[in-house]
């Protein structure tokens, strides 16, 4: 006999974690709690499920079982030990509450954002966030992060439990938060997604350049956000531009794992459902006129994604759209970027000139070296272009970032020993975090 | 009769599936519409966007527009066929044949359609 296809439940579990983590977390007010009692419940699904079949909410099923069990769980405990206060098993009427207990929407909403935003705690460094959000929110297995940061278990073991322990001892209140507390929870976790997403997009260490696992998490987790919050504009820019980026993935390194850039692409590798929801989100956020800095993002995006052929990107609104970004959010980066599609437009000089004021803030950041020496190269300044590539070599993050580098200087290499004239189609590469390759 | 099938699932469940998973869906899907379209009972089929790109126009003394679908439902509508048939018997016959994911199917008569069906109809799928 065959196994039945168990699958759906998995799928149905991965899906109703955050919600459901989230619900337990508010009931019981600790972590590890909510966790058990999830793992639990879980187990109780594969057990009850494939002979019942699925219920109809499985989240509400998995929290009142959750439920239950830890407060069996609370109670058996007590019976040996002295009583846990009230501020550790909070609302014990409400958990008591029948199983048809109506779980509103709202309630699910700022649930699952306090789930996310917990991983945020501003003492955590940006991987130790991600990681934590990783493990918590999405449910990967440590072995999982573990391979996605490519470090050994035991080491990312011991960097989740540590950042539990910080976010543990921190208080974040309970109550539903008001609406200037929830708009900044929603920032504060959009962020936290974006930086899932470009870990995942252009790794921060080692021999793989992407990391497509970690992409596919952060659109699942900006798909929740959005589910929950359907009317904020940049939530839609933020998933938009996840979406339009990584639709590009598979065009993005070649079958040696060298980097492509984009207008090397292969656009026919592109991914075009990606591509039209992006497109349509972005459409619709537009439609509400209050711009922020991921639907301006996402925009540029889509402006690259509806190019047929490179020559037919539309620098001269990239280039506009780029200054709206910088007036939203002034950073090097961004003007870094907006320099490429300056060169586009004005040429090479126009856009060396627009970025040597930034050299003593990006001192340390691979992109601008690359940049300039891209720039250098196109002007026939060789010898300049050269040593920029050197500094970009030596602050490259990955295998693939430094390969491609190498390839610009072998290519200088071979115009200095044929004594041609500059390059002048010498492709150009572009800066993080809104990289174009 | 004309009969629409509507497919409904949780859209956190179907989010989760993999590229792999999705394309063996789309697959079985396609392998059903194959056999449908061959009987010549086959009209438009769709597969929606997820409910985030969803626009809901209301009526009033002025139009609002929302963000978002026409109801905040646990299930959402994902998509769906048009198919001709001479029984309801049959339409769920169909109906079955596609429901092998989880999900529901809905099986509603069709009150009034654009599309005429028949022996003209829908062999170009």
């Amino acid at each position: 006999m065959t196994q039945p296809d168990l699958t759906w439940i998995d799928t149905a579990l991965t899906g109703a974690r955050p919600q459901v983590v989230g619900a337990l977390l508010r009931y019981f007010r600790n972590l590890d709690t909510a966790e058990e009692a999830f793992q639990e419940a879980c187990l109780r699904a594969l057990q009850k499920w494939p002979v019942n079949g699925p219920p109809r909410d499985p989240a509400a099923w998995l929290i009142m079982v959750g439920r239950n069990f830890a407060l069996d769980e609370a109670r058996r405990k007590t019976k040996q030990q002295e009583l846990p206060d009230d501020e550790v098993i909070s609302n014990l009427d409400d958990v008591e509450a029948p199983l048809a207990e109506r779980l509103d929407n709202s309630q699910y909403r700022d649930d699952v954002l306090r789930l996310l935003f917990i991983c945020c705690h501003p003492e955590l460094p940006n991987t130790q966030q991600i990681a934590l959000a990783l493990r918590i929110v999405s449910g990967l297995t440590v072995k999982e992060i573990a391979r996605a940061f490519l470090v050994s278990e035991a080491a990312m073991e011991q960097r989740i439990t540590r950042a539990k322990r910080i976010v543990t001892n921190a208080d974040v209140p309970f109550e539903a938060p008001g609406a200037p507390e929830r708009a900044q929870r929603l920032a504060t976790v959009a962020s936290m997604i974006y930086l899932v997403f470009n870990e995942g997009y252009s790794a921060s260490g080692g021999e793989v350049h992407v990391r497509v696992p970690l992409c596919e998490e952060a659109i699942r987790l900006a798909r929740l956000l959005l589910q929950l919050f359907p009317a904020e504009g940049e939530i839609m820019g933020l998933l938009a531009l996840l979406l339009l980026q990584h639709a590009r993935a598979p065009a993005r390194l070649d079958a040696n794992n060298n980097i492509v850039l984009l207008e090397e692409q292969d656009r026919s590798l592109w991914d075009r459902k990606m591509i039209a929801e992006g497109l349509a989100l972005v459409d619709k956020a537009l439609r509400q006129r209050r711009v922020g800095p991921y639907q301006v993002q996402a925009a540029i995006a889509a402006l690259h994604a509806q190019a047929q052929r490179p020559e037919d990107t539309d620098w001269k609104q990239i280039d506009q759209l780029y200054a709206v970004l910088e007036s939203l959010t002034a950073s090097p980066v961004v003007t870094l970027n907006r320099a490429v599609a300056v060169s586009k437009v004005a040429g090479p000089e126009a856009a060396l000139a627009m970025i040597e004021p930034l050299a003593g803030r990006l001192d340390g950041y691979f992109h601008f070296f690359g940049v300039r020496g891209g720039l250098l190269m196109q002007l026939g300044r060789n010898a300049e272009a050269r040593e920029a590539f050197d500094r970009a070599i030596a602050l490259a993050n990955t295998a693939a970032e430094a390969a491609h580098i190498r390839m610009h200087l072998d290519r200088l290499q071979e115009d200095g020993a044929t004594a041609t004239a500059a390059p002048s189609s010498t492709r150009l590469a572009t800066g993080s975090p809104r990289r174009t390759d | 009769m004309l009969y629409a099938i509507i497919c409904y699932d949780s859209e956190a469940v179907v989010n989760s599936w993999s590229k792999e998973k999705d394309d063996a869906v789309m697959a079985d899907h396609q392998a059903v519409m194959a056999k449908i379209a061959a009987r010549g009972k086959l009209g438009p089929v769709a597969r929606l966007m997820p409910t985030t790109t969803a626009t809901t126009v209301r009526p009033g003394r002025q139009f609002t527009v929302l963000d978002g679908p026409f109801a905040e439902t646990k299930e959402a509508l994902l998509g769906f066929y048009l198919v001709d048939c001479e029984s309801l018997e049959e339409a769920v016959e169909y109906a079955k044949q596609l429901a092998n994911e989880g999900g529901a199917m809905e099986v509603r008569p069709v009150m009034f359609s654009n599309v005429t069906l028949g022996k003209t109809g829908s062999d170009a799928q």
